[in-house]
């Protein structure tokens, strides 16, 4: 393995301009909530008998958490593929998977409609092992705590506590193992819960190998998210961007791209399913729109040469997470009709209070995000990364 | 590190292969489930419907469901739909003129809207809590709120949109019919049944339904047969068991039959369902899905399974990752001393 860069707190001030506009943003969602938790989902959600499923499902859950991949994007490029340069990237990408992920799993709460009753999933009286979302609310709830566990070290190593530190890495293996699995699993499951809604979804979103789908998707949308993150924070702290890591990041990138991409066209091709594609719907343009988010980075950062612009690795990395996100979208909004003939004409599009809690949990992650980084070492030291 | 590498490949690639399998001939696969055989259930036949929506009120009464307005001057229930507060609704195809009854063209017709107890139901298989269950001996799928946490995963997966939610209250439940249960143990039979004045919705045995609708549908269409009300008494039964059913036994009436199309929706549609219905109009155009033999939830729990039973394959990667791991994760303290062996890549 290659030298491991230490990391350090960022430091600065912490009540500026971000978070303070972050900070009004998480007053928003709780203003929601509130009446939310008072009056039902009703009185704020456009949430209806023909669309049960909203952003905060789609948006906060299923996508968030595939934004959330960065940890195990890196984690696995790092420890499994025993790549050991990329060690600076780790700390960083957990830290917005532990975000994402904790988020994504309080999000779940505002959601149900019996949220007292959410321990029922995790409890073997009532559990439904045959149930997709019982697979995927045990691997994520699993996971969270093995990031947390994953992502102490950075505290230990902040409050001196020298003795617990070294006894947790002993054994910090199998968690990485187990953090590698169990985003694996579940990123898959988050697919799979499309098919029981069988003709419902739409046939170029409809198929048994969904699961390899949003895997394979889920990792590529984690290290496009890592291209993201680290050209933000790298502006954002004015620090130097760490383009030795991600260059080669993003060829690694369009590799699993590409393999996501056939395994796509190929199953579309399979089943028949392409011509819907060309049918003039707004399913098709949708399908085509995310198509064209999936290729672009090809155009972008195709050669090595382009890789070598930061701009471009940014905006590439922009273009996978809008295409994973149509993905998700496309599949369980677009893509998604009751269709029951005469019952047609059921509508949805999120709210204004819908919108503001979405971008309230996106502020508690950006918030989360900046605290951890200014106060606890996170982010490689700088001047040592080179 | 060669070695570790192919390891690790085959490892990813096992579980690829299975991830990507359209694997429904392997030990894991799940066939479609089959009706029980005493499952019960309705037969709704949409020629004899005259739309009166007696069985709309009594399933109201039935289940103390509160009406819904959507008139201007809320004289009467009217719900626009089935709702977490209406479990059964009466619908209507029209086309054209509106002349005749039952006629595709220039015609209308009625369509009951309930849930259909399907034999291998998407709902019970979606639920992650066991809040929806279908009774072993009955076939009835039937709901408890008490388990409910209210992720709507029913209300998505249900392919006929059955379950709803109650949006309007903080405390929703979903609200869908399930066959009167409640009623089953005073020996009353669904509501909407008992109280259809025509016949059109029969409670019984499903197998005996469908033995009764396949009868209606040899019959030639305009000759008068025998048409049962209220409850259908089961093949062979014995007073013992009649009587285990209020109401009169024997309310049949004389009446012509419909020009049925030859297909009782309900047979074959998902591994079967245990309401069935009789139609002289199109299916589709009358609201129902058309669906193919093979059930969703069989698909679903077969990639489950396939992925996830006994755990077995989620363990053996995880062995393998924890094996690779192992090798790879350096505790930071003495890093320094390795990186003079491991210096690969
Ligand atoms: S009709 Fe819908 S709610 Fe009724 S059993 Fe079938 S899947 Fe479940
Ligand atoms: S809403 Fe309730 S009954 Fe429906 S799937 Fe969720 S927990 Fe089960
Ligand atoms: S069986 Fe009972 S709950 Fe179901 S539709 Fe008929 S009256 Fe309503």
């Amino acid at each position: 393995m290659s030298a491991h860069h230490p990391a350090a707190p960022v430091g600065g001030k912490l009540f500026n301009l971000p978070v303070m506009i972050c900070g009004l943003l998480i007053a928003a969602m709780f203003a929601v909530l509130f009446v939310r938790f008072i009056f039902g989902l009703g009185a704020v959600t456009n949430l209806n008998d023909g669309y049960p499923w909203g952003i905060w499902v789609v948006v906060d859950v299923v996508i968030g958490s595939a934004f959330a991949c960065g940890g195990f994007s890196v984690a696995m490029l790092v420890y499994i593929f025993n790549r050991g340069h990329y060690h600076p990237l780790v700390r960083p990408a957990l830290l917005a998977s532990l975000f994402g992920y904790t988020l994504a799993g309080v999000g779940v709460l505002f959601d149900l409609g019996r949220w007292w009753n959410f321990w029922h999933i995790l409890w073997p009286g009532y559990a439904n092992p045959n149930s997709v979302m019982f697979e995927v609310a045990v691997c994520i709830s699993a996971y969270i705590t093995v990031m947390w566990i994953e992502f102490s070290p950075v505290f230990m190593e902040q409050w001196g506590l020298k003795v617990q530190k070294q006894k947790l890495e002993k054994v910090l293996f199998f968690f990485i193992a187990l953090g590698t699995l169990l985003p694996m699993m579940h990123q898959s499951s988050l697919g799979t819960m499309l098919v029981v809604m069988g003709p419902q979804v739409n046939p170029l979103w409809q198929t048994p190998i969904v699961p390899l789908l949003y895997l394979l998707s889920a990792i590529t949308i984690g290290y496009g998210i890592v291209l993201f993150e680290s050209c933000i924070a790298a502006s954002a702290y004015r620090r130097e961007i760490e383009m030795h890591l991600l260059q080669p990041m993003a060829k690694i990138m369009l590799g699993v791209l590409a393999a996501f991409l056939a395994v796509r066209f190929g199953d579309l091709v399979v089943r028949g399913a392409l011509g819907h594609a060309l049918k003039p719907s707004l399913e098709a343009f949708f399908f085509w729109l995310e198509m064209a988010c999936f290729v672009a980075p090809y155009f972008i950062v195709g050669t090595a040469g382009a890789r070598r612009n930061p701009a471009r690795l940014f905006v590439a990395g922009c273009s996978i997470m809008l295409g994973g996100i149509l993905l998700r979208i496309n599949g369980f909004l677009i893509g998604y009709d009751t269709g029951l003939g005469v019952d047609h004409g059921w509508n949805y599009f999120p709210s204004i209070a819908e919108l503001l809690v979405t971008l309230g949990m996106f502020a508690l992650e950006v918030l989360g995000y900046i605290i951890i980084t200014r106060r606890f070492p996170v982010l490689p030291r700088e001047g040592a990364a080179h | 590190m060669t070695s570790r590498r192919n390891f690790l490949r085959s490892c990813l690639a096992g579980g690829a292969a299975a991830a990507s399998a359209v694997l429904p001939e392997t030990a894991c696969a799940r066939d479609t489930l089959v009706r029980p055989p005493e499952g019960l259930g309705l037969l709704y036949d949409a020629t004899l419907c005259v739309g009166c929506q007696a069985c709309v009120a009594a399933c109201k009464q039935a289940n103390e469901n509160p009406a819904e307005f959507t008139a201007m001057d809320k004289l009467w229930d009217t719900p626009l739909d089935t709702s977490g507060h209406t479990f059964n609704l009466i619908k209507m195809y029209r086309n054209g003129t509106m002349e005749t009854k039952d006629s595709e063209l220039n015609g209308f017709s009625f369509m009951k809207t309930s849930c259909m107890h399907c034999a291998d139901p998407s709902c019970v298989s979606a639920c992650p809590v066991s809040a929806m269950t279908k009774d072993p001996v009955t076939g009835v799928v039937g709901y408890d709120p008490d388990a409910c946490i209210g992720c709507r995963y029913c209300v998505a997966a249900c392919p006929f949109g059955i379950p709803k939610y109650q949006y309007d209250s903080p405390t929703g439940k979903i609200g869908k019919c399930e066959l009167c249960r409640h009623r089953h143990k005073d020996g009353h039979y669904s509501a909407c049944a008992e109280v259809c004045p025509t016949g059109a919705t029969l409670f019984g045995r499903t197998e005996d339904l469908l033995a009764e609708a396949k009868r209606r549908l040899a019959v030639k269409p305009g000759e008068w047969t025998t048409i049962p009300r209220g409850r259908l008494p089961a093949k062979g039964e014995t007073p013992e068991q009649a009587a285990q059913w209020k109401g009169l036994v024997d309310q049949s009436y004389q009446a012509k039959v419909g020009n049925y199309l030859q297909h009782v929706y309900g047979e074959t549609e998902y591994g079967g369902t245990q309401v069935l219905k009789l139609s002289a109009v199109n299916f589709q155009k009358a609201g129902l899905p058309d669906l193919p033999p093979k059930s969703s939830a069989a698909t679903s729990e077969t990639i489950q399974h396939t992925l996830y039973g006994g755990l077995i394959m989620p363990l053996a990667v995880l062995a393998g990752l924890t094996w690779v791991a192992k090798r790879n994760v350096v505790p930071e303290d003495d890093e320094a001393s390795k990186n003079q062996k491991g210096g690969q890549s």
